[in-house]
């Protein structure tokens, strides 16, 4: 379990980054976390490796009014210590506090977990979930594209290989929001086997009800004022936008989206609650 | 972690019965151990083994890369070598011959075909990938079942059927069922598992061409018996082999098998005069290496009105894998099931049918516990089985069956001597402790205020005993390559008063260092920082089968207190003289020979022995400050410790997930030399169990790949999945052994899977639902549940329709 020999690079600008990642099978590499074990594997045989995650823009977090913007190099250890600002109170601790073991923790990027397009992975979910926008680098500059998006099936995202995901937006929820986060894990630092992020803000309309760890991209509920009014159950919501699958295999995914819905009804992560304590 | 009840405490901190702190931790705990992989030698050359990718193919060719003479390495290259071959005594037993590296075919996935060298391990990989073998696929045995199909294709073309040994006993079994009240047939499945020591398997094999002597650095748990193995397979005489293990990282049993790759190791050391490294990796260890446990069993009980048990009948199949590995065989796990599968119970009659069989799987290897775990998960949940059946409870149908205290010892219904101990009463203390009858009030306000709720708690217990520390008789009986004879030790003072301890058995994490010292303590009075343990070296140390079976603390420890009661009496002699005494006068005690108020101490004892001679008369005894003696115990049936385990367990009915909520061990080692060292063991070992119970899984396909290559997908159990465990102890000395000792080192991964399986039985007894196949993973909890909601609907329709 040796990677074949490549050639490390560790550019200092966005710009020289993409222009080492424009020469011939050379893939970008940030925390090493789900990369490392595909090198040692031999599943991932790169000529050259270039290291995002000391670049100084990725590393940058703004806040604004209305939103923070995280860069893509942000560990999930930073989000969870509070080393950076957190637009939801504390729901993005709370998500990054559960993300696998601290040790992993401490290398990966919430960049790098989105790029990576791991079905079951946290922040692909969440970040869905909270309608949260990529800012992505290329060749004519910048552009924006919701999380929604950007990821478009396991492991794939709309990435052209000469861009870069630079950094994160996520919007500020109202005062009145709610958010429900469950997932499945047998032991602690597993990918989840289900889970499923509920996200209520009556301050622009917001309801989205999103649905993870299919092995595709995260479903996004079609029908999220039925699912939350209860006059859709969570599985047929489930058989409903994802017609193609027996009922059997979604089980687990009715009940995490039942239990996320549970968290929105009990109030437990009411944002309200947390701005006034 | 809750307190344990002890025993009596040893008035002094060192001797049996007290808890030093072990003294290996230092060097481990500060990442000062030296293991194989921190072993670095000049010239030294890595080994990456390219390893077959199907599970059961014929090589057609193998093109090596150009100029690859003296780096790639394939069978035709390993001239005058043998395969290793561990063949039964048992009458019936097929034999195999497990190549060094693959000849004509591949049997199991991972098995080695060529063997490459490079400076670096990366580029031995690199290497490995520039060689192309051309294979003609054969269809796989993967399945235990199937194995024995007439038109299963053959592992071995020589054989007629994918068998290894088939047994069968039947002792009154026709006479005693007759007139049951009850008869329960359950089909029980363990799932096939990997050991997964920290440490892998590793080996440095070095050459010296000036003594003509192999050296074989290996995390080994059984250095002789590598020797042993390794002489056979290379053609050498023992004297030309030395097989050093340094400090071992775990090994459970699979550390005691002789690898092909040592073999292939040395062969390259003795052929190319370099060093020669290899280190196994997780991904080689996972699908190629130390898999263990996968088990049928098909068990029908028969018991009386009131719960007696009057026969078992079983037909067990044992998936062996591919090869008969060394020295155990691919028969030991089956041999032991038609032996032990009555458990601690009395029993008119018993009927057991095995089948060790071969499939195209690597070789099935001793795990700790070996097939215990398996024969008392399906024993004690055949048993509440029966008691469900019976309406009685889990508690009740075991005091009904298991052997009393009063009919110590007991030789039962197999012919194995239960040495000593009480077990209803660990039985009694484990269901007063977990405290059953709160968990069933518990169910039962459940029930009352929440009668749809989709958790569900349950309780279960399993109760088993283990043999330790048997010895010629019953392995010969097993008729297994390796039978353990009598156990030596030598003790030798130093010139400056200290003691080498010099012991065949090797610790692989049990705290031997400690454990032997205290034993010393308690013979010399000599404090165990004087104290020296020499073991892992067959240059230094007696021949002995090593560590295995729960045999070190009985037989090398009687073995340490044999050495250094003939060293006593040395020392009393020259003591005597130093004290102008008759010697048969002199005693030793707390470090210094007595006679009245006069003494003298060890230390001045041996000073004068080495550096003073002028002192001692004539007619010393020459034989000096240095004896090896042996030990056996009073008879080799083994000491048999036994335990208890009670668990509280959630189910969450929707997931199909478990959670324990308490886990309650009663544990009878006999006389407990360190306690905070058993304890340990029992801890450890209990982990491993749960494991087993839920977790741990290397499931194939159907062409015989293995699907868990890495520990992302073979889940182990993790420090959040374990509750707080309580050890409770008893402490019933054993008749057999020198200080009353038992073996412990593998009961608490036996008891897991029975209790946790019962307990969520007893969770899932409300909706009829029951599981037998573990691990209970949440896929087969909702299968267990699932099913039993589609036979409540059947029963509900058919009443609806009224017919």
């Amino acid at each position: 379990m040796k990677p074949v020999a490549f050639s490390y690079s560790r550019p200092a600008t966005v710009d020289d980054a993409r222009a080492c990642l424009g020469r011939d099978n050379a893939i970008p590499v940030a925390g090493n976390q789900s990369l490392g074990p595909m090198l040692n594997l031999r599943l991932a045989r790169p000529t050259e490796l270039v290291d995002l995650a000391t670049l100084g823009t990725l590393r940058r977090t703004e806040e604004a009014e209305g939103f923070v913007r995280f860069g893509a190099g942000v560990t999930h250890a930073e989000i969870e210590d509070g080393d950076v600002p957190d637009p939801t109170g504390h729901w993005l601790q709370q998500v990054a506090e559960n993300i696998a073991h601290r040790a992993v923790r401490n290398r990966g990027t919430l960049g790098g977990s989105l790029c990576h397009a791991d079905p079951a992975a946290d922040w692909v979910t969440v970040m869905t979930a909270l309608d949260a926008a990529g800012i992505v680098e290329g060749p004519s500059g910048q552009r924006r594209i919701a999380i929604e998006e950007f990821i478009t099936g396991p492991y794939a995202t709309t990435l052209a290989e000469a861009e870069v995901l630079v950094a994160v937006q996520v919007a500020k929820p109202g005062p009145d929001a709610r958010w429900g986060y469950w997932k499945f894990t047998r032991q602690v630092g597993e990918f989840a086997k289900a889970s499923a992020a509920v996200f209520v803000d009556p301050a622009n309309g917001t309801r989205r009800c999103v649905v993870g760890a299919l092995g595709r991209q995260p479903v996004v509920l079609p029908n999220p004022d039925a699912v939350l009014a209860g006059s859709l159950t969570p599985d047929d919501a489930l058989a409903q936008a994802l017609p193609g699958r027996p009922r059997s295999s979604l089980g687990l995914h009715g009940v995490a989206l039942t239990r996320a819905l549970a968290q929105i009804a009990s109030g437990a992560n009411n944002r309200g609650d947390e701005v006034a304590g | 972690m809750d307190a344990h009840i002890k025993s009596q405490p040893d008035s002094n901190a060192w001797g049996i019965g007290a808890s030093p702190p072990r003294r290996e931790d230092h060097r481990y705990l500060h990442g000062k151990g030296r293991f194989v992989a921190d072993i670095k030698l000049h010239g030294m050359l890595e080994i990456a083994f390219l390893r077959s990718p199907l599970a059961h193919a014929r090589i057609t060719a193998i093109n090596k890369p150009d100029s690859s003479i003296e780096t790639v390495f394939v069978a035709a290259d390993l001239v005058g070598i043998n395969g290793i071959r561990a063949d039964s005594a048992l009458p019936g037993f097929r034999s195999s011959t497990q190549p060094i590296l693959a000849t004509a075919k591949v049997r199991h996935v991972g098995e080695p075909i060529a063997a490459c060298l490079a400076p670096s391990r990366a580029l031995a990989e690199d290497l490995a990938e520039q060689i192309h073998v051309s294979f003609e696929d054969l269809a796989a045995v993967h399945d235990l079942h199937k194995a024995r199909d007439p038109a299963a294709p053959l592992v071995h073309e020589d054989w007629d059927e994918n068998v290894f040994l088939e047994s069968a006993v039947d002792l009154d079994f026709d006479a005693a069922i007759k007139g049951a009240a009850s008869i329960v047939t359950r089909r029980y499945q363990t799932a096939r598992q990997c050991m997964a020591p920290i440490e892998g398997r590793g080996l440095v094999a070095v050459w010296d061409r000036t003594l003509e002597v192999l050296t074989l650095h290996s995390a080994t748990q059984m250095p002789h018996i590598v020797r042993t193995g390794l002489a056979g397979c290379l053609g050498l005489d023992h004297g030309q082999i030395r097989v050093i293990a340094p400090d071992v990282g775990g090994g459970f049993g699979y550390k005691g098998i002789l690898l092909a790759e040592e073999v292939c190791a040395g062969f390259l050391a003795m052929r190319l005069d370099r060093p020669i490294r290899w280190i196994e990796d997780r991904r080689e260890h996972l699908i190629g290496g130390a898999n263990c446990r996968e088990h049928f069993y098909e068990v029908t009980g028969y018991a009386g009105a009131d719960g007696e048990l009057l026969g078992v009948d079983c037909s067990a199949i044992v998936d062996a894998g591919a090869y008969s590995s060394y020295p155990f065989s691919a028969c030991l796990e089956s041999a032991q099931v038609a032996s032990i599968l009555p458990g601690p119970y009395k029993m008119r009659g018993y009927r057991c049918k095995t089948w060790s069989v071969a499939t195209n799987k690597p070789p099935i290897l001793p795990f700790r516990g070996v097939a215990r775990t398996g024969v008392c998960f399906a024993i004690e949940s055949m048993m509440d089985a029966l008691a469900r059946d019976l309406g009685i409870t889990p508690e009740a149908i075991r005091l009904r069956n298991l052997v009393l205290a009063e009919e110590m010892p007991f030789t039962n219904i197999t012919n194995k001597y239960f040495d000593s101990g009480d077990y209803p009463e660990a039985l009694r203390r484990a269901v007063k402790a977990i405290g059953i009858d709160a968990i069933r009030q518990e169910q039962q306000d459940q029930r009352h205020t929440n009668p749809t709720g989709r958790t569900r708690i349950g309780v279960g217990l399993s109760i088993f005993c283990e043999q330790g520390a048997h010895g010629t008789s019953v392995y010969h009986g097993w008729g297994i390559p390796m039978v353990p004879g009598f156990e030596q030790a030598t003790a030798r003072l130093t010139p400056d008063g200290g003691l080498e301890l010099r012991v065949g058995v090797h610790s692989h994490g049990q705290g031997l260092e400690t454990t032997l010292a205290q034993i010393a303590y308690d013979r010399l009075g000599i404090a165990p920082n004087k104290v020296k343990l020499v073991h892992g070296d067959t240059a230094y140390t007696p021949y002995s089968t090593g560590t295995w079976g729960s045999r070190c603390a009985v037989m090398a420890g009687g073995a340490v207190a044999a050495a250094c009661d003939a060293l006593a009496e040395r020392i009393r002699t020259i003591g005597g003289h130093l004290l102008q005494a008759n010697d048969s006068d002199v005693t030793l005690r707390g470090g210094f020979a007595r006679i009245g108020a006069a003494m003298v101490s060890v230390e001045e004892v041996a000073r004068t022995w080495y550096l003073k001679p002028q002192l001692l008369p004539d007619t010393v005894d020459p034989r000096g400050l240095e004896a090896t003696e042996g030990y056996k115990t009073t008879q080799d049936t083994g000491t048999f410790s036994y335990a208890c385990h009670a668990v509280k367990v959630r189910v969450d009915l929707d997931l199909g997930h478990i959670e324990l909520l308490d886990y309650v061990i009663v544990e009878d080692a006999g006389t407990m030399i360190n306690p905070t060292i058993v304890d340990g063991q029992v801890l450890g070992g209990a982990v491993q169990g749960i494991g087993t119970a839920l977790f741990e899984e290397m499931p194939f396909d159907n062409s015989g790949q293995p699907l868990a290559s890495t520990l992302a997908d073979y889940h182990l159990p993790v420090a959040s999945d374990i509750p707080p465990i309580r050890i409770l102890h008893m402490e019933t000395p054993s008749p057999l052994s020198r200080f009353g000792q038992k073996g412990i080192g593998e009961s608490g991964a036996i008891g897991p899977p029975a209790a946790i399986a019962n307990a969520v039985n007893n969770a899932l007894s409300g909706i009829a639902a029951e599981i037998t196949h573990v691990p209970l993973t949440p896929e087969r909890v909702l299968a267990a549940i699932a099913k039993a909601e589609a036979q409540t609907q059947t029963n509900i329709q058919t009443l609806g329709t009224g017919s």
